[in-house]
Formats: structure tokens, sequence, C-alpha cells
């Protein structure tokens, strides 16, 4: 057995959650290689191959990867799949973009999302926005899989290098263009690694009163996430959405302000290690899963916040 | 020209219900479950009816696998707007790849210019059929999109990813897969609920189509997820602050 990751990066940083899929991988199997298609990528190569237990780097370092879209890279990793018993990446919108693509080239099945490894062939996965967990065992011969990275620790980076492998294939697709990139600016840490995570809901009213969350976030070190009635209503942007069909957190504290506690938000969030909830409604689900609750107006509570986290 | 396009719609349990796992772990409670189209597709019906009322669209057709009771979602579709359905009957449920194989048959019969579908239904949450249904066909893919510009034979698309937006140019035909903010489904009208019902709804078996239907994953145990302890009410921000400083040693 041999395990394939397909690394995720911005061609200057390999994201965090490609060390979450080394460590989902390395529970499957010893052997664990990881891909990097990129552009101008060395700072990621470097980065991937310190990782710790990887046998080796294969790289393609092309101008076509610049951006992974999935027409050129799905092809491209069906050419490297014959040498691999399994295929990872984590489960953020790269890997679900572009894994399924993969599997069905293959002509298997995908398992999306897994939060645990039983054996080689057997995963859980939450189904039904977290309400039930599946454990499915996979009949394919190569086994195409998205992790969930808030459910692995992150593997750690050595001061030992794995060996890089130069990939000399490349596949350019005449049906999809990249045009650009509007990214979110924010001095925060980003949601899929903070330890911390404080997110509003309605309660908080309008975007600018998203500011008081702002400045507790930034006494703690923490991301600021928000519920889909917050993002709906224009309160913050859409991928500080949390729930089952936004982003999917388990930092070791998460506060929830002004959030009722909808099932679909609370997909995204009940595998925290510590939640807290601040809402006036005493009888608002989020209650019901929190550690520890506040019934109180947030327009009070949070300056109060801020001003002892300041002390 | 103006574009055709197929739609799928999954029927899902109602997004308001909160599912209870069976008692022999073999799945969760679908009996006596109000049961509705998966709110992504609701959103793609929407979008192709959007495009038909510009006039870049012609005609729309909705596609729905599984059994008989699909023909409500199916109906569903047809009081959005959409002009004929089919069914594709079966009381078996299968994976995303067979599901995708399946579209394939009837994108293949029908020779659309776009599949519109949700980016993932709310039951199985895998995300996976678009992406595989444009593999299938050799087709190119945008994902999770919240913003859908065609012209010239040409998609453009702005997409919903970590960290903020991207925008795609994709020819045509293509799969698109809808996010949450690319519209506001709308309330059909009790004419056009009426109406549907004379629309035409094409029935098959997905035996008909020459698609191997063999799992290729096997459920072995749903179980419900380990519950959280209950956790207590705190009297001040003081307290709070304490607790996570001193207890959980998380500030």
């Amino acid at each position: 057995m041999r395990v394939l990751v397909v690394a995720e990066h911005d061609n200057h940083n390999l994201k965090a959650e490609t060390l979450a899929t080394v460590t989902a991988a390395l529970q499957v199997a010893s052997a664990v290689d990881v891909v990097v298609l990129g552009a101008d990528c060395a700072t990621v190569v470097d980065a991937a191959a310190k990782i710790d237990s990887i046998s080796e780097v294969l790289l393609v370092d092309n101008p076509v990867y610049q951006h992974p879209l999935a027409e050129n890279c799905a092809p491209l990793l069906v050419t490297l799949a014959g040498s691999y018993s399994h295929l990872l990446a984590s489960s953020s919108t790269f890997g679900k973009n572009l894994m399924p693509r993969v599997a069905a080239l293959l002509d298997v099945s995908q398992l999306s999302d897994i939060v645990e490894i039983i054996s080689e062939n057997t995963f859980v996965r939450p189904i039904y926005a977290g309400n039930a967990l599946a454990t499915l065992k996979a009949l394919d011969p190569i086994k195409v899989i998205t992790v969930r990275a808030s459910a692995f620790a992150l593997a750690v980076l050595t001061n030992a290098a794995a060996p890089v492998r130069k990939i000399e294939c490349v596949i350019d697709n005449s049906q999809s263009v990249f045009i650009r990139h509007e990214l979110t600016q924010s001095s925060h840490p980003q949601l899929g690694t903070a330890r911390i995570i404080i997110s509003g809901g309605r309660g908080l009213q309008s975007a600018e009163n998203f500011t008081l969350l702002e400045k507790i976030a930034s006494r703690l070190n923490a991301a600021v996430g928000a519920s889909r009635a917050a993002v709906d209503a224009g309160f913050a942007p859409n991928d500080s959405q949390i729930g089952q069909t936004g982003k999917i957190v388990a930092p070791d504290l998460y506060i929830a302000v002004g959030i009722s506690g909808a099932i679909q938000h609370v997909a995204g969030m009940k595998d925290s290690k510590v939640i807290v909830a601040i809402n006036n409604d005493a009888d608002a689900p989020i209650f019901d899963i929190a550690d520890y609750g506040l019934v109180a107006d947030l327009f009070t509570v949070l300056p109060e916040l801020e001003r002892a986290l300041a002390e | 020209m103006p574009l055709k396009i197929v739609v799928p719609v999954k029927q899902v349990v109602d997004y308001q219900v909160k599912v209870r796992v069976k008692k022999d772990g073999s799945g969760v409670e679908t009996q006596d479950v109000k049961l509705s189209m998966n709110p992504f597709d609701e959103i793609a019906v929407e979008e192709a009816v959007q495009l038909k009322e510009r006039g870049i669209a012609d005609e729309i057709i909705a596609v729905s696998i599984g059994p008989s009771s699909c023909e409500q979602v199916l109906l569903n579709a047809l009081a959005f707007g959409a002009d004929r359905g089919i069914l594709l009957q079966t009381a078996l449920s299968f994976e995303p790849l067979i599901i995708a194989k399946l579209l394939q048959q009837i994108v293949v019969k029908e020779n659309p210019d776009l599949v519109l579908m949700g980016k993932q239904a709310i039951d199985d949450d895998c995300s996976q059929t678009g992406q595989m249904l444009a593999a299938l066909l050799n087709w190119p893919q945008a994902t999770f999109v919240s913003k859908l510009v065609v012209e010239d034979k040409k998609a453009t698309v702005t997409r919903e990813i970590d960290g903020g937006l991207e925008t795609l140019m994709v020819t045509i035909p293509a799969v698109i897969t809808t996010d949450l903010r690319l519209n506001q489904p709308r309330y059909p009208s009790l004419p056009n609920i009426m109406k549907a019902k004379s629309k035409p709804l094409e029935k098959w078996r997905v035996e008909d189509f020459k698609v191997d239907l063999a799992p290729r994953q096997q459920v072995l145990k749903v179980t419900a997820p380990p519950k959280r302890a209950k956790g207590i009410k705190v009297n001040s921000v003081n307290e709070l602050i304490k607790l996570l400083h001193e207890t959980d040693k998380v500030i």
C-alpha cells in the first residue's frame, strides 16, 4: 500500500490542511508521498519535503498549474494513480472540487470528508449535517478520499528533507481558464487552523457591529466566523460562514455570539473542544451544546469581555 | 442559439428535520419524515428559470433518480418553471458515481448545453456528483458558483472558495454546481403549481440504462454522533473568563 497526498497551496505556502491530510494518510499506510502541482512553488516544495515521515515529494512545476483547475489537475493525478492504493486531499474547496473528478476518471467511488480511519478500506464520515456517522467500506482497488482536516492533528515539519522527484507531465485543457481571485483580507488567523474562533450571528444586527468581534479576536489571536444568517444579511464575508455547507471547524475554543444554533450551523462547529454561547434568548438551541452559556445582551457583554481580556 | 439546460433534482429529508438514526444501525429514519427538494437544487432550478426568462435558455429539463415519491420534487421543479421532467425510478439508493453515470446517459440522450445542479445534497453531504458527471462527459466544471454570466457559448462563473472568490471562464457545454448565494429561489405561484401537473413527465427505470449499478461502497453501520456533556450557565463575563483560563486553559 502506498498513499499519495495532493498538496494544497498558493505557490508560496503549504496549507495546514495538507499537514492534517498527511496525518490521516500515515494512519492508512506507512508509505506516503506528497504531490505538489504548482508554478514557481519552491517554498511549497521545501515545506512539503520536510513533513515528518513522508517518503517522497512529486513535483510538477509549470505555469499551467499556477491555479489548480480541476480539468488540468485531475488527468495528471490519474497518470500517477497506478502506483498508489489511496489518493487523499483535504475536504477544502480545493479537494472537494478536484477529487471527485479524479475518482470518476479512474472509474472508482469517492469518500468525502472522512473523520476517522478504521482500516485501509474502512472509514467513518458524517452524514446529515453530522447528525449521523456512517462507517463505510470502500470496495474499489484505488480509494479516492477527502479528509476533514479538523479531525486530524497536523503533521510536524522536520529538518530532514524527503527527496523531490520532478515529473515532466503537463495537461493543459482548452475548456477552462482562470480569470481572477478576490481573496478576503484579514489580519486574523484562518478559520481552518485557528485555535480560537469567535463567531457572530444575526444578533450582531449589522456589519459594523462585527468590529466588536474583531476587537476580541485581536486580543485572543482568534479567527472570526459567522452563521449563515449573518452572511445572508451581509454582515460578514461568504467565506466566513461556518456550518454544514460552509466551513467545518473544531478549534480549542469556539465562542458563538448572537447565534441561535440552527442544526446547519451546529454541524460546522460541534466538535470544538470548548463551546461558549452568548445570547439574550435563554431558549436558543445553541445553549444545548455549549459548555458555558451566558444569557445576556451581547452589546453589553462584548465590550466587557474586551476590557477584561485587555487586563 | 438559446440553451437547453438539464437540472438534476434530489429528494432529501427536509432541512428543518433533525434526523434520527435507526436502532438497527442501518441508516437514518426516513419514514413519516418531511421530504423536500435538496435546497441547492432549488437554487439550480431557479437559476435555469432565470436564464430562460432572460432569453438565454429555451428549454429546462428536470431529472430525478429515486422512488416514485420523487415525482413530487419534479412537479416542484416544473412549478418553478422547468418545461418537462424525467424520473428514473428505483427503490435503491446509489452512490454519487452511479448517479453521475445515470445522469451521463440522460445528457447523451438530451444533448443539453448546460447541466446546472446543487453543489451538494444535504443528506449524504458528499458534494461529488457534478464533478463526476463533468469528468465522465469530458466537460469543464464550475463548482460552488455564486455568480453566473452566460454569453457566446462561454460561461463566466464566480466560485466560492476557501479564502474568498475565484472567477473562471468555462466553455459550453459545462457542468455548473450552485452555491447558496447564486440566487434566492422563488415560491411557485398557485397557477404555476396547477400548470405543472399538465407538463410532460417521462418515466424510466434505472435498469433501462446500460449502467453498472453494483455498489462500490458498503455501509457497515450508521450511528448517532457522541453527545456533548451538558454545559452550565455562567452569570458574568468574569466567571466565564476564569473558567476558560483556569479550568479549560484555552485562553
